[in-house]
Parts: C-alpha cells; structure tokens; sequence
C-alpha cells in the first residue's frame, strides 16, 4: 500500500469558529479519502507548528483545532496546503490488533438475530466476523470507540430500529456496513450485539497504550471460549493489554 | 492530618475543572474543563494561583463544605451566588481566609448558571490524561471521575498563603451581554436561506435540558436542504448542531468528539462563557461575525482578561467602599438601604 494520493483529493477549508479548521477531503465513507486524513494529520503532528492544540481525524475529514492568538487561521491553512502540495512520502508502519471476542451468548445477545436475518448459523457468521481485516477509520463517540471498515457485505446488517439506552461496556457490534469495538463503558446505541472483547480500548490508568487503537491501525478478532474469556478479563483489569499488537509495514 | 475540605453536601451538579483534557481527542476523549474558563482565571488569581489551577465549579447552587485544614484561603467567581461562612455572608470576587471547623454553605445562584471557587495552593487531585477536569459522563478525572457527594474528602495541595486578600472591584467583573458571536460552518450549506435567516434573526430560548455537554434551545425552525444525516466528523467547543427536529443544539465542554448531524455555525470562543452562564429560560440571539473579525474578537478577548486579571489589588479601604459603590449596589437591588457588612454585593445586571 502506497500513500500517493490521487491528485482529485485536494483539501477543502471549512470554518469551525475562531479556533477550529475542517480540512475536508470528501463526503462519503472511502479507505482513499480515510488514508488521506491520516496522512495529512501524520504529517501536520510531525510538524508540530506552535498553537496547534489538537488534531481530530475522522472518516472523511480533519478536525484542527488551534490558538487563534498564537496561530493565524491563514497561517495554518498555508501550512495544510504547503504539506499537502509537497510530494507524499510513503506511509509508515501500523500496528495490526489481534483483539480476543467471546461471541455470542450472554456475550453477544444478538447473534441468533444477525444469523437468522442473513439465513446463516451463529458459527458461520462469527467465522465471516473474525475472518476479515478490519480497518479503523475512526475513533469517536466515547472513549476508545473503534469505527471499522471492511465486514464481509454477507453480513452487512441494518441497526435496531430501536436503540438501546445502555449496553454493555467492551460490546462487538454491527452496524449497516460497519463493525465496532466498544468502551470500557455503557454506551447508547443501536447496533446489533455479537460478542465481548476482555480488552479494554481504553485505560487511563495503563501506563503503557492507554490507548489501543488509531485510526489507520487494523484489527483482526479472535474467537475464544468463555473460560479463556475469564483469564483473560483478569488480566486486562490488572492492566495488561489482552489484545495483541503486531507491527506491520505500511 | 491530612488537610481537606470535607463535602457535607455536594450541590446541584459540583463538578472539579481546569482547562481541561487536551491531545485525546483523537481518542474518543471529551475535552471537558471549565464552562467559564475567564471566571475560573479570575478565582484562582484571587487566590494567588495560576489562572488554569484546578477549581470548584457549581451549577446554580454549589455545595457546603467543612473545613478539615489548619487554614485555608477561598475565592469565588462567575455567578455570584451567595455564600456564607459560618452563617456569615462573604463576597465573590474576594478572597476569604477559613480555619478548621468552618463550614462553608452555598445558596443558590440569583443569576447566571456557574460559580467558580478557587483554593489557594489547588487541590491535591491526580491528573489523568494530563487534566483534573471531570467528564462524568466517561467517569473520568476530578474526584472518581463524578460530582461531589456529601462525604467526600477534598485534599488540599498546600497551606494557605498568607498576604492581603485580593478582590476585583465591581466595575470589572463580566457581564454577559450582548450576542452571541459565531462563525458560519463547518455545513452551514446543508441548510435553506430560510433556513440561515431564522437562525440569525429571531431569539432562541435556553431550554432545561441544557448541561455541560451541550446547551438545547428552542425557537423557530432551521430548515434542512436535504436531509440532516452527514458522516461523522469533528465536534468543537461551541458547536452548533441542528437535528432533524431544525433546533440547535450548542455542544459544550462535556461534548462528544464526533458527531453526525450538520453544524451550522461555531459560537466563538470569547463569547463560550456567556453560554456557560445562560441559565434555562433565558433568551438569546446569534449574530455572525467573518473568520477575520473572529480572530480579531479572540485576540481583544485575550487581552481584556489580562487587562482584568492585572487589576486584582489587595481589598482596598471598607469605609470608603460602604458608602459608595456598595451601598449603591445593594439599593439598586434592594430599593433600600443594608448597608451590613456581611451582605454579599450584587451586580443588577447580571
């Protein structure tokens, strides 16, 4: 995978108040426009120029959020454009997550759902579910939220016409075309339940990686059993990471 | 003994704040900190600390508190609500000495939302993620990560400094008035030109649900152009959301990082703390400024409250202060004249 981008993909500017700049890339959910953002919030957080306080990637955009005291907005809006129009270098190493989920059951309450809806068994959705790479495009909602891309269309699946107020913390869930890993917290919402990760995305208490995941960053899950389930919650409340991080090349 | 003030009850919704949690974002964490940030600045500098120490922030009616420390120097700002030590009432913006055994009793707010109350030295709260700001909705930071509670211990940082007290003169202390400032965008072209005009040129009233994360309003309707469903994308400080139903919704300290309805306009940030202080029922407009006149605003903003934090100066004579600007404020309240030395002094504009 390379990191050229395809010279139509040229930033648009959108107000965001006095401290705030969208660089928009798109409108639509695609892995070109995804990479895009996170090459460009890469390279700006590597420049680090004074008064840019945050840098917020999301599916399609960047969210820049800056002193307007210290940092003109024109002053970082020529910055953007100079790093965007200098010839892209080759995107870095990422991390893959292998990341442990008890499916189904208590687990995944919804499983028996998604697999009748698609005429499916449990066990072949899981296998579908845990057989692909996912890539997170985005971290949002709620602490630790992965949005990821890449669920086999057999089991692309609507969301729950009625939302749950709270499910559980650490829930694997579909919605539409996408697939989630949750907080370490109740959350809203109305995907479909499959399963449970042990894994917490976020700890602020680890020292090491309190957070699992960036966008960019691909996810593979692993079926285990409710007892290995067990051992591992253990350790991941002692604060041990549970999912297993690989390095791999661009 | 460890020095603390004991929380005997904690209040609407008393939360610790600082400037709040800054590089997580990308993480899924909210931001929080102070609604008010210049209020916070203006307490913690009462009380010889930095502007950005962690504080006390309390929605309308703050907590009562015991003291549980050899001596302790306090200070409260933005809304002025009446507090009493001992039963004896003492002003905001100046700053009170206490000792071991006195309780500290907040009554509620006679207007404006938020009170900051500041302690000399800070307390002694572990930072998580760089912040001591609470977002209780994730259970992070501040004190367990929730609103005071009766029977939490708040540990104090160091003794209290001793010197004059400070104050900062009725004159100086904010008003919120005047408009709401905001910069169209990020989607300002999802919605109609009917759309735009409704929001800039009729009033909109602060609605009960309205909280740290996000402050909902009613009025007419904004009109969508074509749907009100976009891909998630960056929520900030001020933002300005509009669901299906066509009312904004400003998405505040507490706000979540990314969200999927169009924002039409950002409130800009010289003017967040006027919506930090609109309590439920009270009305407000908008009125849209260029990216350049927002610039200008933040950097005029910057400077007035350095100008202000400069003209804290020690409590200056009380004779002369009784009979003459407190007395004047208190009958303009009033109608008549206290003149008690224990009154609280209250601003009729706010």
């Amino acid at each position: 995978m390379t990191s050229h981008h395809p010279a139509t993909l040229v930033p648009r500017f959108l107000n965001a108040g006095d401290g705030g700049l969208t660089v928009e890339f798109g409108s639509e959910i695609s892995e070109t426009v995804n990479i895009a953002v996170i090459a460009l919030g890469d390279r700006l957080a590597a420049r680090n120029p004074p008064g840019l306080l945050e840098i917020i990637p999301t599916y399609r955009s960047l969210l820049l959020l800056f002193d307007p005291v210290v940092l003109p907005r024109k002053t970082l809006m020529a910055e953007v454009e100079q790093l965007w129009s200098q010839p892209h270098a080759p995107a870095g190493r990422h991390t893959r997550w292998h990341v442990p989920v008890l499916y189904g059951g208590e687990a995944g309450i919804d499983l028996g759902v998604v697999a009748g809806l698609h005429g499916m068994t449990q066990d072949e959705v899981v296998a579908l579910h845990a057989g692909a790479d996912y890539r997170v495009y985005m971290i949002g909602f709620a602490p630790g939220f992965a949005y990821l891309g890449g669920l086999p269309a057999a089991i692309h699946t609507s969301r729950r016409t009625d939302p749950r107020m709270k499910i559980p913390s650490r829930s694997i869930s579909i919605g539409g075309q996408q697939t989630a890993v949750g907080p370490p917290l109740e959350i809203p919402s109305g995907w479909q339940l499959i399963g449970r990760t042990p894994a917490h995305s976020y700890d602020p208490t680890r020292t090491q990686r309190p957070f699992l995941f960036q966008p960019g960053d691909t996810i593979r899950f692993e079926p285990i059993s409710e007892s290995l389930y067990g051992q591992l919650r253990a350790a991941a409340l002692a604060g041990e990471l549970v999912a297993r991080p690989e390095d791999v090349d661009g | 003994m460890a020095e603390h003030l004991l929380v005997t009850d904690g209040g609407l919704f008393s939360t610790v704040q600082d400037l709040g949690r800054f590089g997580y974002q990308r993480f899924g964490i909210s931001a929080s900190g102070a609604m008010d940030a210049p209020a916070m600045g203006i307490a913690n500098t009462l009380v010889g600390n930095p502007a950005g120490t962690a504080v006390i922030e309390t929605t309308l009616k703050g907590p009562a508190l015991t003291v549980e420390a050899q001596a302790c120097r306090l200070a409260l700002a933005g809304a002025e609500a009446p507090i009493t030590v001992n039963g004896e009432a003492v002003s905001a913006y100046r700053a009170f000495d206490v000792k071991r055994g006195d309780r500290i009793v907040f009554g509620m707010a006679p207007s404006g939302m938020r009170s900051y109350l500041a302690i000399a030295g800070g307390l002694a709260l572990e930072p998580v993620l760089g912040s001591r700001s609470t977002h209780s909705r994730s259970g992070v930071g501040g004190l367990d990560g929730r609103q005071l509670a009766a029977g939490d211990r708040l540990d104090l940082s160091m003794p209290a400094p001793s010197g004059p007290g400070l104050e900062l003169a009725p004159d100086d202390r904010p008003k919120p008035d005047g408009a709401i400032r905001v910069l169209l965008g990020p989607q300002d072209d999802a919605f109609t030109p009917a759309g735009l005009e409704a929001f800039l040129t009729t009033p909109y009233v602060v609605s009960s649900r309205t909280d740290r994360m996000g402050c909902q309003l009613e009025g007419a309707v904004i009109e969508h152009k074509a749907g009100f469903n976009i891909v998630s994308d960056g929520i900030m400080n001020g933002s300005i959301q509009v669901p299906g139903h066509g009312r904004p919704i400003i998405l505040l300290a507490d706000r979540q990082t990314t969200g999927g309805y169009p924002k039409i306009a950002t409130v800009i940030g010289p003017d967040l703390w006027k919506l930090a202080q609109a309590r439920p029922g009270s009305s407000l407009r908008f009125a849209a400024v260029t990216a350049d006149e927002a610039e200008i605003a933040a950097a005029a903003h910057r400077r007035q409250l350095a100008d202000r934090l400069g003209r804290i100066a020690p409590v200056r004579d009380e004779t002369h202060r009784l009979t003459s600007e407190r007395l004047l404020g208190l009958n303009l309240i009033s109608g008549v004249y206290g003149g008690e030395e224990d009154i609280p002094l209250q601003s009729p504009q706010t």
